[in-house]
């Protein structure tokens, strides 16, 4: 908490987009908010993954940086998911390497991953169905408890403050992302735009380094992907780096601060959004793609 | 199930295919009671208490009372008869927390039965050459032997994928069963006699825990019900719990969110596995006597039963569900000799028809959660209880 | 004197555990024997295993019922050889008439299993998959759906086994390494294999195979390419059926008191266990892990001192097998076979 409270930050700014700053501060109270652009915090290196004869990712470098927005694109089968399941554990690499803070991910567990930091939402949506909005939350935080099945069965005093403050942050993480009001809903009974959420809302109870959005916007109509950038935005500037993996290139123009395009499983530029539009590679790569797509 | 994954084709379509598939899911499920989970929770915690006291005082008074028409046929005795369906009734209480809870099929429960009641029956029965211990101190024993063995067994399959389990489980329920037979020490048929009993003798001399007489079984096993079922509601609505049914939900989706998966699995495993070597030690003190006969297959699929009618995941369920399947053959005598044909085909038909159960009700997972969720009740002023479709309020509210 | 105490602890061990023995030298004396008698229990491990394996291939889902589809084709072969006067000595017949009843035999009995796999299918299955219900649900199902049916059985049958059924004296026809080989072993195993090797034939190379196939791999894609997702999956129940129908016939052949109420299930079991040996859903790998269960079971059984040891053995292979290589000798899916 020491250098908590960076002059970067426009408060009016953040207030402006609706952001409750005591919220932002119960939903995070104990990491650091800093979301100037920063070093390398995630290193992708020379990431290949070979499936059968087929190469899905041939070499790809690239890193992410603390505190910016970075954009994933690339047309159908470029490689974005394969890639993303390859940092969050889901593939084993054929070789290269991801590091996490200068650390190796490589051959940890996935649960382990997302202990280290790297939590993700996913494309078609998989929430606990079952299980309220809260409760889905609090499985995300429950990443960071420490309670043994013997401190639960018992009632141990930290089984009871983790409990206590699981309830009261996962519905600060709740109204944070806007759905609080739904939070004693099974989630399958959410609103589709509300799961969305909810899944945003799960990752970030992790307590995560990284966020990495895996087309977040699929199946939303414009307004709701306005909102959905303001979200993105809110998150970053609450201290969060975000990986966001997206397929609409008006979402992703607008909210990203740099741009990674993967074509064929390599990459093809990796730029700000400026240059990015301006790029002959990217736009014959994009060329042939519905003009939806290419807004 | 490949099948019951939305495709993840394009996107859009991705979109529209879970948005049809959670319509077709979002309907609430009604048991035969519908919506009593509902007005439960509704109630305020002191009306809560005040039901259970009244409900835990009857089960505790069913020997002496006695009631007819519930009373089972003449052939039977109650009191042993309720004796049994307590036994019971544990059982589905521990093999609730494998299958309800964590969505682990056993299959092969009923050899965790089985090892509880050697244990009680080799440290007790004066037929058993081994060392000999107080009935009592078997209990815990049994859990504990019984608990290695589940951790034996859970760590190499539990691994795997889901199915691999059952089948495992089903061969370790004949395997258990095959070696009470042919090992020497097990005495196969022969089996132990006189399996001990706690101690306690009445007025007149004579020991309190006879086999004839099931009322002070009942009333031991009753008491242990209460605390298996509020230790399991502690572990239910607690990192544990959640972890277990986020498991149930979609495994794949729990460990990316930080659920160490495995550890939740075999710890599921384990403790379903200690309940049932409990339950099998007091099976073995009741009825005295152990032997190969009474472990097949089929009393496991009865055991699955009993939890599967009680409400896959509702431990209340599970104790009537386990109750039930004991008492219907006791009560109906006449149905009793096809007792595994009704209860194989109650699954399927359960499965099909009811999927929820008898009494489909949803854990509570958070310790405090009740007091989040009515503050929010008044907050928004609207009563909409867990478990019924989200009003078309709120931006972005199911208008796509 | 050491040389005279030695051979005496031995043999006291023995007299003091005859429940378990590790007779090698009675091993060693009935290998060839007990070689050809497991292969041929495995030849009928192996048909069964076709059928868990299919199923598990298309739907990923094992057909705990399958071990009933497959006793329905034993009582199909036992009522039809009993209305042809078969009973527990060797018929006096004709060799032609023989084979002629047993062909009868064979063919009721496939239509009675594949009838049987046909209703599990559409009363349990179908309506779970029209629902999307979740992979336990199926699980339960299917054990309800084989209990039902085996207590169904009882119900009518009662406990005991039929009346023993001999097909036919089993004759010496050559000799291996001083060991006889009996036309019954050799029917079993020749047939056994030829049926197994037509079906991967069908698999591999005929439409309905390609589209059983297709739905291994991605049930959705083949269904978006035009497979009909529903006319696979009841055909490939009917190819199951089939097969056990073969397998009930061998079956009530080797052990002719066989045919129980309960017979079905510890085979079908080990006809499991014999399909993760080879490789789930991989049909080559149902004909691996039918003989090396059958082989592995007769040898432990030898050595251990004690048919009951059969069924423990198989189960520890079985366990020991998803330890060290879960996806099985040869490797699992159907969808990944080649064409």
């Amino acid at each position: 908490m020491s250098e908590a409270i960076e002059p970067e930050i426009d408060i009016d700014a953040l207030k402006e987009q609706g952001v409750d700053l005591d919220v932002a501060e119960k939903v995070a109270p104990e990491r650091e908010i800093s979301v100037e652009v920063g070093d390398a915090l995630v290193q992708v290196q020379n990431l290949t993954i070979k499936f059968g004869g087929l190469t899905a990712l041939d070499n790809v470098s690239f890193d992410i940086n603390r505190g910016e927005i970075l954009g994933l694109i690339g047309p159908n089968g470029a490689g974005k998911t394969t890639c993303f399941n390859a940092m969050t554990g889901v593939y084993k690499p054929t070789s290269g390497k991801v590091l996490l803070e200068g650390k190796p991910l490589n051959g940890l567990a996935q649960h382990k991953i997302t202990r280290r930091g790297l939590a993700r939402t996913f494309q078609n949506i998989r929430l606990f169905g079952e299980m309220t909005a809260l409760e889905n939350v609090v499985v995300g935080l429950d990443a960071r408890h420490k309670t043994s099945v013997g401190g639960a069965l018992f009632r141990l005093p930290t089984h009871t403050r983790e409990e206590k403050t699981a309830v009261e942050r996962g519905m600060a993480l709740l109204e944070f992302v806007g759905i609080a009001d739904h939070a004693h809903f099974l989630s399958r009974h959410l609103p589709y735009g509300y799961q969305r959420r909810l899944e945003i809302a799960r990752a970030l109870a992790t307590d995560p380094k990284v966020l990495c959005l895996d087309e977040p916007a699929a199946g939303f109509n414009p307004a709701e992907k306005e909102e959905l950038m303001a979200l993105i935005r809110t998150i970053r500037n609450d201290g969060y780096t975000v990986l966001l993996i997206e397929h609409d290139m008006k979402l992703v123009m607008g909210v990203t601060d740099r741009i990674v395009v993967l074509e064929f499983g390599k990459k093809i530029a990796d730029a700000v959004p400026k240059v990015i539009r301006d790029d002959p590679k990217v736009i014959s790569a994009y060329l042939g793609e519905p003009e939806d797509d290419v807004a | 199930m490949s099948t019951t994954e939305g495709p993840t084709l394009i996107p859009d379509d991705a979109a529209a295919q879970a948005m049809a598939d959670r319509e077709a899911k979002g309907k609430p499920r009604k048991g035969w009671f519908p919506g009593l989970g509902e007005k439960w929770n509704a109630l305020p915690r002191q009306t809560q208490w005040l039901f259970l006291i009244i409900v835990v005082v009857i089960a505790y008074l069913l020997p002496i009372l006695n009631p007819p028409f519930i009373t089972t046929e003449p052939g039977n005795n109650w009191q042993i008869a309720l004796a049994q369906m307590s036994v019971y009734a544990l059982v589905a209480v521990g093999l609730n927390v494998v299958v309800g809870y964590a969505g682990l099929l056993d299959l092969g429960y009923v050899a965790f039965f089985a090892v509880g009641s050697y244990t009680a029956a080799m440290f007790t029965s004066p037929d058993s050459p081994y060392l000999h211990i107080p009935y009592l101190w078997t209990l815990p024993l049994a859990m504990a032997i019984t608990m290695f063995f589940g951790v034996l067994l859970g760590v190499p399959t539990l691994r795997l994928r889901g199915d691999y389990l059952a089948i495992v489980t089903l061969g370790f329920g004949e395997i258990v069963r095959i070696l009470a037979t042919i090992i020497p020490a097990m005495k196969g048929q022969v089996g132990f006699q006189n399996v001990g009993h706690p101690p306690g003798t009445d007025a007149e001399g004579q020991p309190i825990f006879l086999n004839s007489n099931g009322t002070p079984w009942y009333w031991l096993t009753l008491t242990i019900i209460i605390v298996v079922l509020l230790a399991a509601g502690n572990l239910e609505r607690s990192r544990v719990g959640r972890a277990w049914i986020a498991i149930r939900e979609d495994e794949d989706a729990a460990e990316i969110m930080g659920v160490p998966t495995f550890k939740y699995k075999v710890w599921a495993f384990a403790i379903g596995a200690s309940v049932g070597g409990l339950s099998g030690a007091l099976f073995a003190g009741q009825v005295g006597f152990v032997n190969n006969q009474k472990f097949d297959i089929a009393t496991s699929i009865l055991f699955l039963a009993a939890v599967v009618m009680g409400g896959t995941g509702n431990k209340v369920g599970a104790v009537l569900g386990g109750s039930l399947v004991a008492y219907i053959p006791l009560r109906f005598t006449a149905i009793a000799e096809f007792k595994y044909l009704i209860f194989g085909a109650a699954l399927v038909l359960i499965m099909i028809f009811r999927p929820g159960g008898i009494l489909p009700a949803r854990q509570s997972l958070l310790a405090y959660g009740r007091t989040a969720y009515n503050k929010l009740r008044e907050a928004t002023g609207k009563k909409p209880a867990p478990g019924q479709l989200a009003p078309n309020t709120g931006k972005g509210a199911g208008d796509e | 004197m050491i040389t005279a105490v030695i051979p005496s602890l031995i043999s006291t061990v023995r007299t003091d555990d005859t429940w378990i023995t590790f007779d090698v030298n009675s091993l060693a004396e009935n290998f060839w024997n007990s070689t050809f008698d497991g292969l041929t229990f495995g030849a009928i491990y192996a048909l069964v295993a076709l059928g868990y394996t299919l199923v598990y291939g298309v739907l990923n889902l094992i057909n705990f019922a399958h071990s009933e589809v497959f006793i329905v084709g034993c009582y199909g072969v036992f009522f039809t050889l009993s209305a042809l006067n078969f009973g527990p000595s060797a018929p006096r017949l004709a060799f032609w008439a023989i084979v002629g009843n047993l062909v009868l035999a064979l063919v009721v009995a496939i239509v009675a299993s594949a009838l049987m796999a046909v209703i599990v299918e559409r009363v349990a299955y179908k309506p779970l998959r029209k629902r999307k219900a979740p992979r336990l649900a199926f699980l339960i199902t299917a054990i309800g759906v084989s209990f039902a049916i085996q207590y169904t059985i009882y119900w009518w049958r009662g406990p005991s086994p039929e009346a023993a059924l001999t097909m036919f004296r089993p004759t010496p026809i050559f000799d291996v390494f001083g060991t006889i080989i009996d036309s019954q072993q050799l029917v079993i195993i020749v047939a056994a294999v030829i049926l197994m090797i037509a079906t991967d034939q069908f698999i591999r190379r005929s439409r309905t195979g390609r589209g059983i196939r297709a739905v291994a791999q991605d049930p959705d894609t083949a269904t978006l390419m035009g497979v009909n997702k529903e006319k696979i999956i009841i055909t490939t129940f009917i190819i199951g059926g089939i097969l056990a129908g073969a397998a009930a016939l061998f079956y009530v052949m080797k052990i002719p008191s066989g045919v129980q109420y309960s017979g079905g299930f510890i085979l079908g079991v080990k006809a499991f266990a014999a399909a993760v040996l080879g490789g789930i859903g991989n049909v080559r790998g149902a004909l691996l892990g039918g003989l090396l269960i059958g082989l592995i079971g007769n040898y432990g059984q030898v050595l251990l001192g004690s048919s009951q040891w059969t069924d423990v053995v198989a189960f520890l292979v079985l366990v020991l097998v998803l330890i060290v290589r879960p996806e099985g000798i040869l490797g699992s899916s159907l969808g990944k076979s080649k064409a």
